[in-house]
């Protein structure tokens, strides 16, 4: 069996070049790399993701605890064990606004309180959905002509479920409930 | 259960202390000079015979010739109740002396009642609308507004 024998001096140029080679490289890669790889998102298709998401955010979303008129006893009582709206996974209402989804209007605006009912809802973190609840949020309800009253809630803010009564029975916020569910699922389908 | 005085005597005992307060006495209330309304309900709440230690409630009505003020009053140590009015006349600045001194309670509906009908109580600490906002125009339970 041959074995190629090196000089020492041969040695020490062939470790040389190689240095110089690896050393080219480095600046090579570099060069290339200054700006990081984008990952890669289209892993999962984008349909099965928004189910997932829609999914998530339709079965657990918390309300803003903030009641405005006799509505809010409406609201208080679907809360309770006899309507129990926790089967739905949504009986959590947050006391702070920047924990909370959706915003259910329980009650009558008027124009003093309509500025602060506008500033909770801008405290919220997007994605957000807001529910009017009774006659007096639709379209302000027997104070519609009044001096104080606002005409309805989509006056001050964008309304995503109405839910008619006055007020509305228990079941009838659950259901108002199931619809927002149904509308977060199907517009993160979209 | 709450007695209802004889108002006729109580106007009897006011006139008394204070000639030319009263104006008009019903079995039903006492109506008093707007002028003279600090002195009486200070009257009605030292004397130790009435004590009227407690505002139950102002009420504030529009008559278009004059806002009449309806002041019920109660006593915790006699039991007893008896109701006070008094006028501001005038659409464009009807006055009348506040009682906040006396009843802590008048202030909030005090300020009501300037809010909602236009009657200024002088004497009053914060005399300010108190439902609607700073800028609105007119007072909404005033029979000519709107």
């Amino acid at each position: 069996m041959d074995i190629a024998l090196f000089s020492l001096e041969e040695l020490d140029a062939l470790m040389e070049e190689a240095d110089k080679h690896s050393s080219t490289e480095v600046v090579e890669l570099m060069a290339k790399s200054q700006q990081p790889i984008p990952d890669d998102l289209d892993w999962l298709d984008e349909e099965p993701r928004n189910q997932i998401l829609g999914w998530g955010q339709s079965n657990s979303p918390w309300g803003v605890n903030f009641g405005l008129a006799c509505c809010a006893f409406e609201m208080m009582s679907s809360a309770f064990s006899r309507f129990d709206q926790s089967r739905f996974g949504m009986e959590i209402m947050r006391p702070s606004p920047r924990q909370a989804d959706f915003m259910i209007i329980a009650g009558t605006v008027s124009w003093k309180m309509a500025p602060r009912v506008r500033r909770v809802y801008d405290a919220m973190a997007e994605p957000k959905w807001v529910i009017a609840m009774g006659a007096c949020a639709i379209s302000g309800g027997t104070f519609a002509s009044s001096y104080a009253v606002v005409p309805g809630v989509n006056r001050i803010l964008p309304v995503d479920v109405y839910v008619p009564g006055c007020p509305p029975r228990p079941e009838a916020l659950i259901q108002g409930f199931l619809q927002m569910r149904n509308k977060i699922r199907l517009a993160k389908q979209k | 259960m709450t007695i209802a005085l004889n108002t006729h005597d109580v106007a009897e005992e006011i006139t008394k202390r204070i000639p030319d307060a009263v104006e008009e006495v019903s079995n039903n209330y006492i109506l008093v000079k707007g002028q003279s309304l600090y002195s009486v309900s200070q009257f009605l709440k030292d004397s130790p015979s009435l004590y009227f230690d407690y505002l139950n409630c102002i009420v504030g009505t529009d008559y278009i010739d004059y806002i009449e003020v309806v002041y019920i009053l109660e006593s915790y140590k006699h039991n007893s109740t008896i109701t006070l009015k008094a006028r501001a006349y005038g659409r464009d600045n009807p006055t009348l002396p506040s009682v906040v001194a006396l009843w802590a309670g008048a202030d909030f509906q005090e300020r009501e009642i300037f809010d909602l009908l236009g009657v200024t109580f002088t004497g009053h600490p914060k005399m300010k609308r108190i439902f609607l906002w700073e800028d609105f125009e007119g007072y909404p339970l005033r029979r000519d507004f709107l």
